[in-house]
C-alpha cells in the first residue's frame, strides 16, 4: 500500500512516497524498515510507542496502536507533529 | 584582568609525574574543532598557527547533536549523537572525516520491557567516550534518560551495560525523565582510565560519581565529600549532581570535577572529593557546566562559571563572561577575560562545550548557548572569536589533524 513520509524521513526513502505491506501498522513499519533500514526506530521507540511527536493516520484518520489493522488498499500517513523552535 | 604566569609553580606532591614534554605529533599539528549545535554540527579545520579557521558543514542541519567525536586512536571515525525534535534518537558514523555518514545500525536503545511494565527509552545519546587505546573499536555513549551503553564495533552497534542500567540501586538514583536537568537526566563524563580498559568513572546528572573496575560489570559509589544542594541529605545519591568530570591524562590518579555544588579534586586512590573552588572569588561563586585540565600538567585546570544564585540563571555572573585558571591544583585561581566582552554579555558554555587542545602552549576553546565559538591560543590569556552567529552549541572538541 501507499505510505505518505514526512520531509524528515527522506533521507532514508529519497521520496516522500514509499510502497510497502503488512498486515498491521506494526508490521508496515517492519516492512518499512527492511527496505530503509533505521526508519523505524526514528518513529517508533524501543518499548514499541509510537514517538512523541509522530503521528500516524489510516485514510484520513488517526490511529494510535500499531497493531491496528491494514487493507491492502488503505493509504497511510505519517505526519510530523508540530512542536517548538 | 589577572595576570596569569605560563609555568606554574613546583606542586609540593607528586612533582615528577606533572610537567610532560609535548607528546609528538599534536605539539605541533593543526586542530580540527567538532561543534556540535542544537540545529546540527560543523568542523573547523585549523592552521598551523590556528589563526585561520575553515568552516565544514552544516552536518545534519536540524538535528539536535549533543556530542560530536573524534576517534583518537584511528584519527578518521567520527561519531555523532544525533536526534531531531520529531525524529527520534541516532548515532551516526564517518569515517572520512564527514564527507559522507552511515547511521548506526543499532543505535543505544534500553532492552523492551516485559509485558505490563513500563520500559526506558532513550530520548537523547548525550555523550560520547571513545573507549582505552588498547581496544580498537570500543565507544561508551551516555544518554538521557540516564543509561550507559557500549559498542564493540566503532559505533555500529550498541549493547546497554546492564551491570549498571539494571541495577536497582542505580535505578533509584537516576530517576526517570521527570528528574534531574529541564530537559531531562544526563549520564556523562564517561571516562576510562588510560592504564586500565577496565576502570571506568562517570557522573550522572543527577545521581553522583560512579567507577566500575570491571568494565562496567559491577558499580560503587564515588561521591564522599561532595556537597548537594542546602537542606537535603548528602548521603541520598540521588541529590547529588555533578556537572562534569575530567581525568588529568599526565596524571591519571588525579581527577577534577564541576559540580552544582562547587569544583572539587580527588587523588586516587583516595575517595573523598576535596572542594576547591572555596577559594573562588565569593561574588563568581565556583558552580558552573565545564571543566578543562592541562593535557600535560595535571596542577593546571580551567572552569568557566555561571550564575548559579537565585533561580539559578546559569549565565555568566553580572554578564561579565571569564574562564578562571588555577595552576596549582585549586588552591587560587586566577580570571581570565582578556578579548571577552566587558559586560552585558549572558550567555551559558555548557559542560561539553569548554575544551584544550594539545599543542604547547595549550589552545582553548568553548563554545556559547549564543552560537559564538571563542579560542585562546595562549592558555587564556587572550581570548578571541573564532566564529559567531551559529545555533546554541552544545559541545566542542578539540583534536590533531595529522
Amino acid at each position: 500500500m501507499k505510505v505518505l513520509l514526512p520531509g524528515a524521513l527522506r533521507s532514508y526513502t529519497g521520496t516522500g512516497e514509499a510502497e510497502a505491506a503488512g498486515a498491521t501498522l506494526g508490521l508496515l513499519l517492519a516492512d518499512l524498515d527492511r527496505q530503509y533500514p533505521g526508519l523505524r526506530f526514528r518513529v517508533i521507540d524501543e518499548q514499541d510507542r509510537m514517538r512523541r511527536h509522530m503521528r500516524f493516520f489510516v485514510n484520513g484518520e488517526q490511529v494510535f496502536a500499531l497493531d491496528h489493522r491494514l487493507q491492502p488498499d488503505d493509504a497511510v500517513h505519517i505526519v510530523l507533529a508540530l512542536s517548538g523552535g | 584582568m589577572a595576570r596569569t604566569t605560563r609555568k606554574p609553580a613546583k606542586p609540593a606532591e607528586k612533582p615528577a609525574k606533572r610537567a610532560k614534554p609535548a607528546a609528538g605529533r599534536s605539539s605541533a599539528s593543526p586542530v580540527l574543532l567538532l561543534v556540535a549545535t542544537r540545529k546540527g554540527a560543523w568542523l573547523y579545520r585549523g592552521d598551523a598557527s590556528r589563526r585561520s579557521w575553515r568552516a565544514e558543514g552544516p552536518h545534519f542541519l536540524g538535528h539536535v547533536v549533543s556530542h560530536l567525536m573524534l576517534d583518537p586512536r584511528d584519527r578518521r571515525t567520527l561519531l555523532a549523537a544525533a536526534k531531531t525534535g520529531h525524529l527520534g534518537p541516532t548515532v551516526f558514523r564517518s569515517t572520512d572525516f564527514g564527507r559522507t555518514w552511515k547511521e548506526a545500525s543499532r543505535p543505544p536503545a534500553f532492552p523492551k520491557a516485559p509485558e505490563g511494565q513500563k520500559g526506558r527509552s532513550v530520548d537523547h545519546t548525550f555523550w560520547l567516550t571513545p573507549g582505552h587505546a588498547g581496544e580498537p573499536g570500543t565507544w561508551y555513549a551516555g544518554t538521557s534518560p540516564q543509561g550507559l551503553f557500549r559498542s564493540e564495533d566503532g559505533g555500529v552497534t550498541w549493547e546497554p551495560v546492564a551491570g549498571l542500567n539494571d541495577d536497582p540501586r542505580y535505578r533509584t538514583w537516576m530517576g526517570t525523565e521527570q528528574d534531574g536537568t529541564p530537559d531531562g537526566p544526563k549520564l556523562h563524563s564517561i571516562i576510562v582510565d588510560p592504564r586500565d580498559a577496565a576502570h571506568l568513572y562517570l557522573g550522572m546528572s543527577s545521581g553522583g560519581v560512579h567507577e566500575s573496575r570491571d568494565r562496567g560489570a559491577s558499580w560503587s559509589p564515588l561521591s564522599a565529600g561532595l556537597e548537594v544542594v542546602e537542606g537535603f541529605d548528602a548521603a541520598n545519591l540521588a541529590y547529588h549532581d555533578p556537572h562534569c568530570l575530567r581525568l588529568c591524562p599526565s596524571d591519571p590518579d588525579r581527577l577534577y570535577q564541576q559540580n552544582h555544588c562547587g569544583i572539587y579534586r580527588l587523588d586516587r586512590p583516595g575517595s573523598t572529593w576535596v572542594r576547591i573552588g572555596r577559594s573562588m572569588p565569593k561574588r563568581v561563586g565556583d558552580v558552573g557546566f565545564p571543566l578543562v585540565v592541562h593535557p600535560r600538567n595535571a596542577d593546571t585546570l580551567w572552569m568557566f562559571p555561571m550564575d548559579g544564585t537565585t533561580v539559578w540563571p546559569r549565565v555568566s555572573p553580572e554578564g561579565m563572561p571569564a574562564a578562571y585558571v588555577s595552576r596549582n591544583g585549586g588552591k587560587r585561581w586566577q580570571r581570565q577575560s582578556a578579548g571577552l566582552p566587558e559586560r552585558q554579555a549572558w550567555f551559558t558554555v555548557k559542560r561539553q562545550a569548554m575544551c584544550a587542545d594539545g599543542r604547547d602552549p595549550v589552545g582553548l576553546y568553548f563554545g556559547t548557548t549564543g552560537g559564538e565559538i571563542w579560542q585562546s591560543r595562549d592558555e587564556g590569556e587572550r581570548w578571541s572569536c573564532l566564529a559567531r552567529h551559529l545555533p546554541e552549541i552544545y559541545a566542542v572538541e578539540a583534536a590533531p589533524l595529522q
